[in-house]
């Protein structure tokens, strides 16, 4: 009998998916509660209640209504939507040659490389983001390097800095922050991806005639697929609901879902209202999760 | 052979690995159409010599040159050949056709010429209905066609394979032998082969160099290298045999006689050599006759030449023949393979018996070196 079939079996599957169920699942049914819930003046109503013996319903869903007729909301979703995949590019555009030639790098050196991409996790990823406010203030000499090479004039025709010299609380500053914590993410499955690739396959290709560019596109790119979309997956959705980047380098331009949430819940104090935008935020983020997981298991049927 | 007729010829090739020489001064000439296999336990240097046919490693002296043409400095994807790799490094996430297609469209070729190409590879390898398949929904022996198929789809003027067999079982491979053999045949392809399968490099190749350490030992047809080895090492290597050790007593044009520790051998033909010098002779398993009682003569030779008797130490039983270890009186086994001719054998000779091994004396190869 297969340990699947045995109780220890059930136990080892089931511990995972009751810690799911009792902390997401259940916390999410009541973030659900909340947002069709009227609101006290400092706590929420219940949805249920029973009233001389009936069971009456107090469901409200004009917050739903106000989340898809509010321009604000709409487009605060677009606006992180539009970070977040502008991050994600960035960070395979800097990530996936990193990760190509760490594994192809000698094998000796590998773990040393692969040891120095994980290295800033070492410290506090609130202090290294908030290290970057230091270094883009005018003192700083990362706000030096960019004035003087005349980076900002880039910055400012494209548009992602108000002004010269002005390099804190900007889209620049915002993105730069994201790509910045995101890029191990990125790395480590192109990485893993990259590495167990078989090199015969380019030597294949080299001897039907293709040159070590039209390799790179033809069977390495589409063979790396899956770590690309892994990598992408894990930049993606966190940079979509992230809070404390946009908090401390982003600006009035840089609106992100995640403050918004915040400023719902604590400025507001509209629970309702926060717990609509929260779970318009999962689905935001379940869609293309659900993307991802249907590739992957696609991915495995084929390799099995 | 002659230089004029050499479609490949290879001059005296080095392949230097830090001080360890994989390739040690080759040189060879291939003719047009020929199948030529490269044989050798692993790590003899076949595989870097056939690596630097197809490009992927450079040479550290010597030159190749293919229909008179120097090969050095074009790298692999500008030479005219395709190489079919071990265990085929089809691509995966590609099609049967796409692969097959990959070589074609690289030589941006019109799509309907790609197709036309394509649908008669496919033909050549009988899988007409499985072009839209990814390689991993074929069978190993389907596999291997495409691997083929896609190696010969440019119209090489020089096909590699390495290892072209040894991914498949037993069976299979046995069959495909000479499906491949037919379809190199049909297409007129040269070829060079690597194995380490001396039946693969038997069955297939139209000459053999048995390779050790970087050198060729001797380069012949496949009966050639069994039958008249050149040395001790080619008659271990290929096939099973008997080796001993003995002295050149006499050296006639016609004949020679080697005198060994159990048995003085009578062979039929004269060799290069002193009297007195030390040899070996080979003798194979199935050229030796075994009996009870000793022959009263060795084949029209007279005296106590070519026999030994002995002790059966053991028998192993193979259906079609039966091998019998004989022990003789230096403490030397000699190995002997009997056909089972017949179903039912009266006397038959089991483990513990005396009996008698006898040979022929065109049985035997006297080895100098």
């Amino acid at each position: 009998m297969s340990a699947v079939k045995t109780g220890r079996g059930w136990a080892v599957i089931g511990v995972p998916y009751v810690w799911l169920l009792l902390f997401f699942l259940l916390p999410f049914l009541i973030v659900l509660k909340i947002s069709i819930s009227e609101m006290d003046i400092a706590s929420v109503k219940d949805v249920l209640t029973v009233q001389n013996g009936a069971i009456v319903l107090n469901a409200r869903f004009s917050n739903y209504v106000t989340l898809v007729t509010d321009d604000l909301y709409f487009s605060t979703y677009l606006s992180s939507l539009k970070y977040a995949t502008v991050t994600t590019v960035l960070c395979l555009a800097i990530g996936y040659p990193f990760a190509y030639f760490m594994a192809r790098a000698r094998a000796t050196i590998q773990p040393a490389l692969l040891m120095l991409v994980m290295l800033p996790f070492w410290t506090s990823f609130l202090l290294r983001v908030y290290a970057w406010k230091g270094l883009l203030t005018e003192h700083g000499w990362a706000h030096a390097v960019i004035t003087s090479t005349g980076l900002d004039h880039l910055l400012l025709r494209a548009g992602l800095i108000p002004g010269e010299g002005q390099l804190m609380n900007t889209p620049f500053s915002l993105v730069l922050g994201m790509t910045y914590t995101y890029l191990p993410f990125m790395i480590l499955p192109l990485y893993s991806n990259l590495a167990k690739m078989d090199l015969r396959l380019l030597e294949a290709a080299s001897d039907l005639g293709a040159t070590a560019w039209v390799a790179f596109w033809k069977i390495t790119v589409p063979l790396s697929k899956a770590g690309i979309i892994a990598g992408a997956m894990l930049v993606f959705i966190p940079c979509v609901g992230e809070y404390v980047i946009p908090e401390l380098l982003g600006g009035p331009q840089t609106q992100m879902i995640g403050r918004t949430l915040w400023d719902e819940f604590f400025s507001n104090n509209d629970w309702p209202m926060a717990s609509v935008v929260a779970a318009a935020m999962v689905l935001l983020v379940i869609v293309p999760l659900a993307l991802f997981n249907k590739y992957q298991a696609e991915a495995n049927e084929g390799r099995a | 052979m002659s230089t004029e007729s050499a479609f490949l010829e290879i001059r005296e090739i080095v392949k230097d690995f830090g001080g360890h020489k994989a390739v040690n001064h080759v040189s060879i000439a291939i003719a047009k159409g020929e199948i030529f296999a490269l044989l050798g336990s692993s790590g003899c240097g076949k595989t870097t010599l056939l690596r630097m046919l197809a490009g992927f490693e450079t040479p550290t002296s010597g030159s190749i040159l293919l229909d008179g043409k120097d090969l050095a400095g074009l790298p692999p994807y500008e030479r005219p050949l395709n190489m079919m790799f071990q265990s085929y490094a089809l691509f995966p996430h590609l099609s049967v056709r796409d692969n097959i297609a990959f070589g074609l469209k690289r030589d941006k070729l019109p799509s309907n010429e790609v197709a036309a190409r394509v649908d008669a590879m496919l033909k050549l390898v009988q899988l007409e209905r499985f072009g839209q398949r990814k390689p991993h929904q074929l069978s190993g022996g389907q596999q291997q066609r495409v691997a083929l198929a896609r190696s010969l789809a440019k119209k090489p003027q020089l096909l590699l394979l390495d290892e072209p067999l040894g991914a498949l079982d037993k069976k299979l491979r046995e069959e495909t032998q000479i499906e491949l053999v037919n379809i190199i045949h049909e297409v007129g392809v040269t070829c060079v082969m690597v194995t380490h399968d001396q039946e693969e490099a038997m069955t297939m190749a139209s000459r053999i160099a048995v390779m050790s350490e970087g050198r060729f030992l001797q380069v012949g047809a496949p009966a050639e290298i069994y039958e008249t080895p050149a040395n001790r090492f080619v008659a271990d290597f290929i096939g099973n045999v008997n080796l001993m050790d003995g002295t050149l007593v006499k050296d006639e044009i016609d004949h020679v006689l080697v005198r060994c520790a159990d048995c003085t051998h009578y062979v039929g033909h004269g060799i290069t050599g002193t009297e007195g010098m030390a040899v070996s002779v080979a003798l194979r398993p199935e050229k030796i006759r075994i009996s009870r009682e000793g022959p009263s003569s060795s084949d029209g030779v007279d005296g106590d030449f070519n026999r030994v008797r002995g002790t059966v130490k053991d028998m192993a039983y193979f259906g079609s023949f039966t091998v019998y270890h004989l022990a003789l009186a230096s403490g030397a086994v000699l190995k002997i393979s009997a056909s089972n001719t017949e179903r039912h054998r009266d006397h038959a000779i089991g483990v513990g018996d005396i009996a008698w091994a006898s040979w022929s004396p065109t049985a035997q190869v006297v080895l100098t070196s």
